[in-house]
């Protein structure tokens, strides 16, 4: 998804728009919005988007464990073979689809992603959800929700609307992959997001 | 008949000079009568013209992929002046009728002294003697006797192939391929078709033949051609058969002076060629045999096939390459160019000696006023890019297309008339 | 970079590796409901097989199927070399009809090269098996195989027994396997090893015991019947009783040692029927892991921008073993 590119020199306006004290807060408010919404965590199971969303459910799903005090299952969904440009691009290397053994058919499956953008990765992902089984309802939770949407596609969970020029980069880092926590925003296109 | 003065060629690489070809001879250019046409030569090699002992004309048979007229126009513009016809026709030059028949195209083409080579064994079967007498009475003359594209491997009869050829002063070229040991063999056998997956064509296949022949020739006293020696084994062989004093003579052809069976890695049917390419260290040995002598003369074995026997899988193509057009620049490239050989050798190589095996006494000569004005004149200095569109065989199968090679033929003269004059036929 | 899969020759180990991982990915699929990827819609692949090989054919079907490409079977035998100008001309008809990727076994030793670099086609080439040279994608079904049982194959050792100078497995499996970092070792008697082995990055024997004991796995190769009539070796007996995998010599092996075939077997001579249904004999996984391994290879070189498929890291990819002096191009 969003790739780091760490130049300290740089002085290209790089802005932190979540420090990692923010994004513990959104993340935990977006789990008990979920309890909330679903009344709870029966049937429910958080599936994370490689790469950085499968962290992000981990750690959504932790939070819900806590507030339940019994484990929520969460895994990951690879939605690399569903994309709509695989024809326009080089071959990507497939990332582990990892679904909880109960399976997702009857569950209130929660996908989660770092950054919503033009909801193409989200339509891949329904996509990839269908030929896994079939869940009751489906939601969706992001980190960030930039805008500039391509399909009909909407988060039912928001950690925070961050409008943005298409010009400009979102970047997610996560102690997980990255070493620290923290949503910066730059100005320079770059690659990724 | 036109008069022609060569200014500024330079005999044999030697000190420049002036050539006069008159009435069909060389002559003292003192006499040049005033209608002359002078050709200025300077910078240009004029060597008596070329002489090869091993060509494939196709015809009568497969005139769809070369006919005496355009093999004798591509042996004029390679610079030879006399070329021998294989026998493996269809039908085949195994008697008088067939002999003279490709005689008689060569003369009525009128580019190059056509000498059939007539087969040793009836049908190219290896079962009975072909009437080889009769061929070397006909008008055609022959005396050169080879089953080539196939081996006279039976020993008797190659034994007496060649006691009786003595009777006429002829000689056997052997195409020295051991079949059972070559069964549908693809390729040199060695690394190469190891990692590629293809039969291998073993260097003892050729090597067990040659020595075997050269026992026989020393043993009944005949002469004894090798055809298109291959591998650095047979050089050896040839070098002691030679030491013990028998009438053994060798050839090599272009291709094996300087292409590998590397080439076949890349599995395209145009280096697919009988025998096979060898390895480097093989061409360094027949480089050395042809330098110092052991291996007599080169013979381009030029061997047209059509488009589409070479466009399909490397088992189902035919073996076989062009030789005629390219053959001084391949040997420029390398044997002059690396020092082995001046440009006098190159004539005694490419002239003299194939025509002494040959007996024909026309050609192979000295350049001296009174010989046979068969002459060609090199330009050693010009460098060009293969393109097989430019050659005037009917065939296209060249291995050297696209590849930069020095030297071009600029005039090609046979009894003192130009069958290739700027470098363009005549 | 590549647009074909020719040979074990063309994959660097970076390379390799991808296609490994991306098959590990992909063979969860067969544990899944529904069996189906949606990646190659609207692609067409053809299997053109001038030799018959069910086995083979019915595994890239199987791959291209579940990634929803078009499949057309195009069935050639009994005009393979005999007629060669129809390789030509199949080409020409599979490109007018949009092939995207070309499957093709043939007996002739360098045929998918040809038809990958003679310009009639514009498609992908993926070689199946041509004559006596290789078979790229069952070497890499088999490093996949060993990879599950062994895990990375650096430093292990394979012995690869049988008819070496006609086998297309063993010289793609000698390549692929050294490239992935395994120790390969080629027994068989000396008229069945290729001229020019010596410069293999393998080891070669002619005794099977003496290979046994220190061997990750085993991977005996078939023999031909037709071999013996050619004088490669006695008869049929002796070769079994010194290159076969009787149960004496698979008690001999390590205990955690694998025993691999590419098949069709021929039991009773180069493999016991005890030693083939042995529970660590996983000839039957090889067939399930050749599925999605080709699923791999058709993914990776039909994907995207077809100058830039297997793309990994190619500035640092590190060079797969020479076969003495490999694929040198030609001279000009």
């Amino acid at each position: 998804m969003s790739s780091v590119q760490r130049s300290p020199s740089s002085p290209t306006a790089r802005r932190v728009v979540l420090d990692a004290a923010d994004i513990t807060r959104a993340l935990t408010r977006i789990s008990h919005e979920i309890l909330e919404r679903n009344k709870g965590s029966a049937d429910l199971v958080v599936l994370g988007i490689p790469t950085r969303g499968v962290a992000l459910a981990r750690r959504i799903a932790s939070v819900m464990g806590q507030v339940e005090a019994h484990d929520v299952p969460s895994g990951s969904l690879d939605i690399t073979m569903y994309r709509d440009d695989l024809r326009l691009r080089p071959a990507r290397t497939l990332e582990p689809t990892e679904i909880p053994p109960r399976g997702v058919d009857g569950a209130v499956v929660v996908l989660v992603d770092d950054v919503l953008f033009s909801g193409r990765t989200v339509r891949a992902a329904l996509d990839a959800l269908g030929d896994v089984g079939r869940p009751r309802v489906v939601q969706l939770a992001v980190l960030v929700d930039r805008g500039h949407r391509q399909l009909p596609i909407r988060a039912d969970f928001v950690g925070k609307n961050l409008p943005t020029s298409l010009l400009e980069t979102v970047q997610v880092s996560l102690d997980e992959y990255d070493g620290d926590d923290a949503v910066l925003i730059s100005a320079a296109k770059e690659t990724g997001s | 008949m036109t008069s022609y003065l060569i200014q500024g060629a330079a005999p044999f690489g030697g000190p420049a000079g002036d050539l006069l070809l008159h009435e069909g001879r060389l002559s003292d250019p003192a006499d040049a009568p005033p209608a002359v046409v002078t050709i200025d030569a300077a910078g240009l090699v004029a060597l008596p013209g070329l002489v090869d002992l091993h060509t494939h004309l196709r015809e009568p048979g497969r005139e769809d992929s070369e006919t005496v007229l355009t093999g004798s126009q591509a042996a004029a513009v390679g610079g030879f002046t006399a070329v021998h016809a294989m026998a493996n026709t269809d039908p085949v030059a195994d008697t008088a009728g067939v002999v003279e028949q490709v005689h008689n195209l060569g003369r009525l083409a009128g580019y190059v002294d056509v000498r059939p080579v007539g087969a040793v064994t009836a049908g190219l079967a290896g079962q009975r003697l072909a009437e080889l007498g009769a061929m070397a009475d006909s008008a055609a003359r022959v005396r050169v006797f080879s089953d080539d594209g196939t081996c006279v491997s039976d020993a008797v009869l190659m034994r007496r192939a060649l006691e009786y050829v003595k009777a006429f002063d002829g000689v056997i070229a052997q195409h020295a391929q051991e079949p059972r040991l070559t069964e549908g063999a693809q390729m040199n056998e060695g690394t190469m078709s190891g990692v590629l997956g293809m039969r291998g064509w073993p260097a003892v296949a050729e090597e067990a033949i040659i020595a075997r022949d050269c026992l026989l020739a020393g043993h009944v006293g005949s002469r004894l051609h090798v055809c298109h020696v291959s591998t650095a084994g047979s050089v050896e062989l040839i070098r002691w058969a030679k030491s013990k004093g028998w009438a053994v003579t060798a050839e090599v052809t272009p291709h094996h002076l300087m292409l590998t069976d590397e080439l076949a890695s890349t599995y395209d049917p145009l280096y697919k060629v009988n025998p096979p390419l060898r390895t480097a260290d093989d061409v360094e040995a027949l480089r050395a045999g042809l330098a110092d002598g052991t291996i007599d003369c080169v013979a381009t074995d030029h061997a047209p096939h059509p488009t589409e026997d070479k466009e399909c899988e490397w088992a189902a193509a035919a073996m076989g390459m062009l030789g005629l057009e390219t053959a001084v620049s391949v040997v420029q490239h390398a044997m002059v160019d690396t020092g082995r050989l001046d440009w006098a050798a190159v004539a005694d190589r490419m002239s003299v000696r194939p025509a002494a095996i040959g007996r024909l006494g026309s050609h192979g000569g000295t350049l001296e006023p009174g010989s046979p004005a068969n002459v060609v004149l090199i330009d050693p200095s010009s460098v060009r890019t293969i393109d097989p569109r430019e050659s005037v065989s009917l065939s296209r199968n060249t291995p050297y297309a696209g590849l930069e090679l020095p030297g071009r033929v600029m005039a090609t003269f046979l009894r003192g008339r130009p069958t290739l004059l700027d470098g363009k036929l005549q | 970079m590549k647009r074909h899969l020719l040979s074990s020759a063309d994959l660097t180990r970076d390379e390799a590796v991808r296609i490994l991982d991306t098959a590990d990915e992909l063979r969860s699929l067969a544990d899944r409901p529904i069996k189906k990827l949606p990646t190659l819609r609207g692609r067409t692949v053809v299997n053109l097989f001038f030799e018959d090989s069910t086995r083979t054919r019915i595994s890239f079907e199987a791959a291209a199927k579940r990634l929803s490409a078009d499949v057309i079977n195009f069935s050639a035998k009994g005009s393979s070399v005999s007629k060669g100008e129809s390789l030509k001309d199949t080409a020409l008809t599979l490109e007018a009809m949009g092939a995207d990727a070309v499957v093709i076994r043939h007996a002739a030793s360098g045929a998918a090269h040809r038809l990958a670099n003679s310009g009639w086609v514009r498609s992908s080439v993926i070689n199946a098996g041509d004559g006596t040279h290789e078979h790229p994608t069952q070497a890499l079904l088999d490093a996949f195989t060993l990879r599950r049982h062994l895990g990375e194959l650096d430093g292990r050792s394979v012995t690869i027994v049988g008819d070496v100078l006609h086998s297309r497995v063993a010289r793609s499996n000698a390549l692929l396997l050294s490239t992935l970092g395994a120790e390969v070792t080629l027994v068989a008697p000396p008229t069945l090893l290729p001229v020019g082995v010596s410069s293999w990055p393998v080891q070669t024997s002619y005794d099977l015991d003496a290979s046994l004991d220190k061997c990750d796995a085993v991977m005996m190769l078939r023999v031909q019947h037709e071999r013996m009539n050619a004088a490669f070796f006695p008869s049929a007996r002796e070769y079994s009783r010194r290159y076969g995998l009787d149960d004496r010599r698979f008690a001999r092996l390590p205990e955690h040692a694998i025993v691999m075939h590419p098949g069709p077997m021929n039991r009773g001579m180069e493999i016991s029927a005890g030693v083939a249904d042995h529970a660590r004999s996983v000839i039957v996984e090889q067939v399930t892991n050749g599925v999605a391994v080709r699923m791999a290879v058709l993914y990776l070189l039909l994907s995207g921008d077809p100058d830039d498929s297997f793309a990994s890291q190619q500035a640092t990819a590190s060079a797969g073993p020479d076969l003495g002096a490999t694929q040198r191009q030609a001279t000009r």
